[in-house]
Order: C-alpha cells, then structure tokens, then sequence
C-alpha cells in the first residue's frame, strides 16, 4: 500500500468518481480480507456495533447476499429491505424513503436501483454512507471492483492486458464499470456485441469497439461476457436468442482465439448455450466461481473504508 | 387613471417601422401616439437613458398550467413571471387538465388573464383531448379566442391527420404549431443519445427523432401549401432541413429556446432533472447550430416553452422526473448574450422576440407604430444579477440557471400603458 496514501470517499457511488489509486487500495484492502473468508471462524469484530441496510428496490440474490455475508463477517447489523421501484407512483418518493430510513441513525445504506443515478440522489439527502449495489444501466462498482480483483490475482496485474467484454454492453452496468476500471487501470479494453446492444460514444468510457467478435477476443487476456437481458428485450434489439448464441456466443472455437492462460469471466446469472456455451464455462480457464469470492472480500473492504472515512 | 406616458432617451428599435435611434416616446391613453402634442401636464415620464425601448416582447410557446395543475402555476402567477421577464404577450399551450381543446376552456382562460399582467393568446388542441385521432373543433376554437392549434406536448404521430390539420386550419386562419417527435425513436429515452447518456447510464432520444418529424411536417407544408411552424427546435439535422425547406419557398417557420441555444447536455451531469426537458438538451454541435440558425432567419423565433413543475415533480429519480423548466423570467438575459456574442444584432433580437412571433401567429404587437396598444418593454443591456431562487416570480423554481450571473434584463414592462412589471420606480 502506498504511504500517505488516504482514502477519501465518503460514498462509493461509481468507479467513474474512484482514482486508480482508490482502486489499488480497494483491491489491496480487499485481498488482505479475503483470508478471513478462508477461516473456520469467519467473523472480525471490525464494524460491531454498525447498521448496515440493504435498501433494494430491484430483486437480486447474488449481491445482496454478497453484501449481507460480508457485512456479517465485519460483526456489523444488517436489515434488508425490499421495496418496489413503484412507491414512487404509489405516493412515497425515493428521497422520502431515504430519509425515514435515515432518520434510524444507519451507518451505510447499500442501494440497489433500477434508475441510473438513484444512488447519487439518495447521498445527497442522507448522512449516512451510501454504496451503489447497482443503479439502472449506469454503474455497478463493487462488481467491476470484484472482477479486477480477480484479474489481478491471477495476472499478477492490470495493466497491459487486453480485456475483451462480449455482449449487451448497452443494458449492463458491470460493462460500464469494467470499462472504468480496466482503463483506469492501464489495461486496453475491447467491446463487441450487435450494434444494437451498443450504446453510442462508448470510446469516451475508454472502450475501443472491435470490429468482429474474433478480433475482440483474439489474444486477450481475459474475455468476459455478459448476460443476455431477457427482460429487456421489448425493443427489437435482436431477432432471436438462438440467433445470438450463433452469432455472438463465445463457444470453444471463439474463446480458443484468446491467449491460452485467458481468464473466462462472467458476471452471472449465466444463461448457458445463448453467450457462453457450457463446456467453456465450465473449463479450466473459467473463474466465474473466483468472481463471487472475491465478490465477499471486496464488498468487505468498501464497508470498512467508508466506515473509516465517516 | 390616465395612461399618459413619456418614455426619455431610449433606444427606440422598432424593426417593422425601421427605425433606431435614440430619442422619446409617447404615449397618449395607452396608445402609442407620434408627437408630445396633446399629452397632459399629469404625464408619467421614464428615464431610458442607456435602455433600449422595443416593441413589447412575445413568447409564442408557454405552459401556464390553469386550469388543472394551478400548484405549479396558474395564469396569473405565469403572466406575472411573463411581465418580470419584458413579456407583454404569450401564448399557453393547450395541454392543460382539461385540454384547451373547446369553447368553456378557452373562454376560462381568457377570463382569468384578464387578472393577469399580459396578454394570454391561447392555443387551442389539434386533436380532439390531444388523443391523436381526430380533429378539434378548430371553428368553435377561434370564435372563443384561440390563435394557434397544436397538441405541444405529444407529437401528431398520425401524418393524414396532420395533413387534414394544416388544411382545415387555414380555413379559420390559425397557425398549426407541430410538437415533433417521432415516438418510436424517442420511447423510453430520458437526455439526449450520445456520450453523456452512455456515462450516466441513461435512455437516449437520437435527434433524429425530432428531424425525422421536422421533414415530415415540411413535406406536408410543401405538398399542402399550407404554413407550419416548428415548436422547439434542438437538433442541427433540423436547423439544416429547416433551411433548405425555406429556399425553395415552402411556407415553414420555426422557433427554439434559449436553453437550445446555451445549454448542452451537459448540464444533466449529476443527474440534474432541471436539465431534463422534451425535445433534450443536445451536443455543442447542435448548440452551434441552432445559434447559427438565428443568425440567418432560418429560426424565426425565440421562445421559452416555459413549463412550470414543483419539486415534487422534479425532486426525483431522472428517470421519473418530469420535462420542462421555466424560462419567462431568464429568455430575455440568455438571449442578450447573442447579441454579445455577435449571432445577433439588437434588431434581429427584437425580431426574434417580438416581430415574427407576431407575425407567426397572427396577432397584434411587434411595433412602435403610432395608433398601437402601447405594449412596451424598455431593457436595460448591461445590468447584471444573479438569478436565485429567492427572485423567481413564477409559482414553480426548476431552471437550470439558477445561481448563473445574467447580464441584461427588462427594466419596464407596459401593457397598453399600464406598467406591468417595473424594476425601478418611475418619475
């Protein structure tokens, strides 16, 4: 860890707000509670006597219980609550919400919202810290975090390395923060995926949009694919879903394209045989299981830093 | 009491009448007179000195939200704002709760404006409850008041009942003002399609949406024969078939706001819902040009679309938030910044601000001709504030100017002779 070096956010919002010094502390702090994990005791008295609240207006399984594990390990109060994207209609507004909630003296609210910039609203009518879970197509930073933690264990680094991100690039807020990420931290990112399912003026995120699915793949580091969003797909923005799997499923073949240590990535849930065939990831190179992981480690380090800077 | 008034020393620009130079203006029982003549020793006198005095300035595109939404702002409020921003006249648009699209609301209109500080030129539906299908009754319509029809607010996505629109219309002599927005490409979209709604996360709205409307709405005038005018004009694409539209002499005008012209989307950064409005705030490029645009003639018209939320409207998710913000009371500071930066002359201004807008929609005003309505607003060029929310006259506070530091302003508004609004006091 670099000396003098202090760690300033308040909220952690997006990895567009965090410098690649931010980044290298995140990942350093998380690596060095990983171990904790691994222990047949897996509790630290770190944040006892916290509250921590899971404020999901979105149902996911994967990252609240990511959050929750990794809240309990630091011996800190979670409560969750679910709540639906419609209050708003029903008369209660997001910032009335916040405040009620605010108003129970809570030490972090994790939010998880299916409008862009949700979060960035809630930390400016709170005191307390706020982390994004994950906000609309805009940004899901502990996810882009856990994936670069990833990457650099096995690689040793992150820069230098060519990162391929396959897919709906245009409904996925983990792309957006790989992208930020992977960049930031040296590393050449290249996107492919249908014209549809990209959205405009992605060089100005720091993407370089390949020209072919093998020329995006072809000696990368790491090729991460991305979910198909079934439940988006009221647009016509693709002709079918056999269709894809035939025309931008990484398969065996695809993915042979990449350097032969390449990671095999996912964000998950996968849906298998439609952008990533089975065998691939199944496969020795595939470190879908390592994301979730390290998913806990990092999701630890957050909480502790922004309790730190409280 | 008699409206007697002596107007010293002010830059008379007066387009229509081609007149600029400095000098006094009369007015005798609120009507502009030529000569101090027959004016009374009670006469009121003003001191332009260093002020311009133009013909009363017009907003041809304006939500006053009455009836149905008077929390955010209702006639009286809305004219007021009108009056502090040099507005001697507006017209409402007609998406009111209920719509503007007969008689008793147009007759309700008119006689709550006759509480307020200008004069209110409503505009009538084009459709039936703005629902698309079929035609208002554009006849009933005008002989209760209105000047225009249009369903702002929602585009006519039915082109024949467009068509029929433009036709019918001129049997009654009423301008058709197009929305246009072509829905399937702007659905779900929230900010302008490009670079910052790709970092933000954001739905986009291409600008081809608007244009793709624009050359519909010409190829209609141009086949019809019949006049069009374009509300809010963003995007280049649009300024550019705006522009060739009229060298070949098909009857199009075309207004936009001084956001288009100072804003970019930019501004939605932090997801800033006051910088959320339909059409979206575009690129540079696209601010450029429509600058451009009013340079040359090819927009007519600076108008505001002024469109009053409350907080509760706007305090919100982007997503969720409502379009609009207000603009009576900052058209006219944003639009002197033109004239600073050389897009236009104080004439071309007065052109943009009051000539054409009346000549668009028909009505009275745009000119200092002797045997007028004395409908009058002296500017004073230089004057700077800072525009804070504590100034706002309107009832609703969402612009995205707030905290800005303007420069120029109305310094008196006078309707037929009676001040409407007035910075500082009169001798």
């Amino acid at each position: 860890m670099s000396t003098g070096y202090f760690f300033s956010h308040r909220h952690v919002l997006g990895i567009d707000h965090l410098s690649s010094d931010d980044i290298q502390y995140i990942l350093d702090t998380a690596e060095s509670f990983k171990e904790i994990s691994a222990r047949p005791i897996k509790k630290v008295p770190t944040l006892r006597g916290n509250t921590i609240i899971n404020l999901f207006f979105e149902p996911s399984t994967r990252t609240r219980l990511s959050f929750e594990v990794a809240a309990k390990r630091m011996s800190a109060d979670t409560f969750n609550i679910s709540a639906s994207t419609s209050s708003a209609v029903k008369g209660e507004t997001l910032i009335d919400t916040a405040r009620n909630i605010d108003a129970m003296h809570p030490d972090i609210i994790i939010i998880r919202h299916s409008f862009s910039g949700a979060p960035h609203m809630l930390s400016r009518h709170v005191d307390a810290a706020v982390i994004n879970a994950g906000d609309g197509t805009h940004e899901h930073p502990s996810q882009g975090l856990l994936d670069l933690m990833t990457v650099r264990e096995h690689k040793g680094k992150l820069h230098g390395l060519k990162i391929a991100i396959i897919g709906d690039i245009l409904h996925s807020r983990v792309a957006h923060s790989d992208i930020l990420g992977f960049t930031k931290m040296g590393s050449e990112v290249h996107v492919y995926g249908p014209a549809t399912l990209l959205p405009p003026d992605l060089e100005h995120l720091g993407a370089t949009v390949a020209p072919s699915l093998e020329e995006a793949v072809r000696d990368a580091d790491v090729v991460m694919t991305l979910r198909i969003q079934k439940e988006r797909q009221s647009d016509p923005l693709i002709p079918s879903f056999r269709e894809y799997a035939q025309q931008y499923g990484v398969t065996r073949e695809v993915a042979d394209l990449a350097r032969p240590d390449a990671l095999i990535m996912h964000p998950g849930p996968i849906n298998r045989g439609i952008e990533l065939m089975p065998d691939v990831a199944d496969g020795p190179r595939s470190v879908i299981l390592e994301q979730v992981t390290n998913g806990v480690a990092v999701r630890m380090a957050l909480l502790y830093l922004v309790m730190g800077n409280s | 009491m008699a409206n007697d008034w002596r107007i010293r020393n002010g830059r008379i620009i007066d387009p229509v009448n081609g007149i600029d130079r400095v000098g006094d203006l009369f007015v005798r029982d609120g009507v502009l007179v030529e000569s101090p003549r027959d004016l009374p020793d009670s006469t009121r006198e003003v001191d332009a000195s260093g002020c311009w005095v133009v013909p009363g300035l017009i907003d041809m595109h304006v939500h006053l939200r009455e009836p149905g939404e008077e929390y955010k702002e209702d006639i009286v409020s809305g004219t007021r704002a009108a009056a502090a921003g040099g507005f001697t006249a507006v017209a409402c648009m007609p998406n009111t709760r209920p719509v503007n699209d007969c008689r008793s609301v147009t007759a309700l209109i008119l006689e709550r404006a006759r509480e307020g500080f200008a004069r209110v030129y409503p505009v009538g539906t084009i459709s039936r409850q703005s629902g698309g299908e079929t035609l208002a009754d554009f006849g009933e319509m005008r002989d209760a008041g209105v000047v225009a029809v249009s369903d702002d607010g929602l585009p006519v996505w039915n082109s024949q009942l467009m068509r029929r629109a433009l036709e019918y219309a001129g049997d009654f002599g009423l301008a058709v003002i197009s929305h246009s927005e072509e829905p399937s490409l702007s659905r779900h979209g929230v900010m302008n399609e490009g670079k910052v709604a790709t970092r933000l996360g954001l739905r986009g709205i291409p600008t081809a949406a608007e244009s793709i409307m624009v050359y519909r709405e010409i190829a209609l005038a141009e086949y019809t024969g019949r006049p069009v005018h374009i509300a809010h004009v963003s995007a280049a694409m649009s300024v550019d078939l705006i522009r060739r539209a009229k060298e070949r002499g098909v009857p199009v005008t075309a207004e936009t706001t001084p956001h288009y012209f100072t804003l970019t989307e930019e501004a939605v950064e932090g997801y800033n819902t006051n910088a959320k409005m339909n059409p979206p705030l575009r690129t540079e490029e696209d601010r450029q040009s429509i600058c451009a645009g009013l340079a040359d003639g090819t927009l007519d018209a600076i108008a505001t679309d002024h469109a009053p939320h409350s907080r509760l409207e706007k305090e919100v998710e982007f997503d969720l938030a409502a379009n609009g913000i207000i603009g009576l009371e900052t058209s006219l500071p944003l639009s002197l910044a033109l004239v600073r930066d050389g897009v236009l002359d104080p004439v071309g201004l007065v052109q943009c601000m009051s000539v054409r807008p009346a000549a668009i929609l028909g009505v009275p005003g745009g000119s200092l001709s002797p045997g007028e309505p004395a409908d009058i607003t002296v500017i004073d060029p230089e004057l700077s504030f800072d525009y804070t929310e504590d100034m706002v006259v309107s009832k609703s506070s969402n612009s995205p100017f707030l905290d800005w530091r303007l420069q120029g302003r109305a310094v008196l508004t006078m309707v037929g002779g009676r001040v409407t609004f007035e910075l500082r006091a009169t001798d």
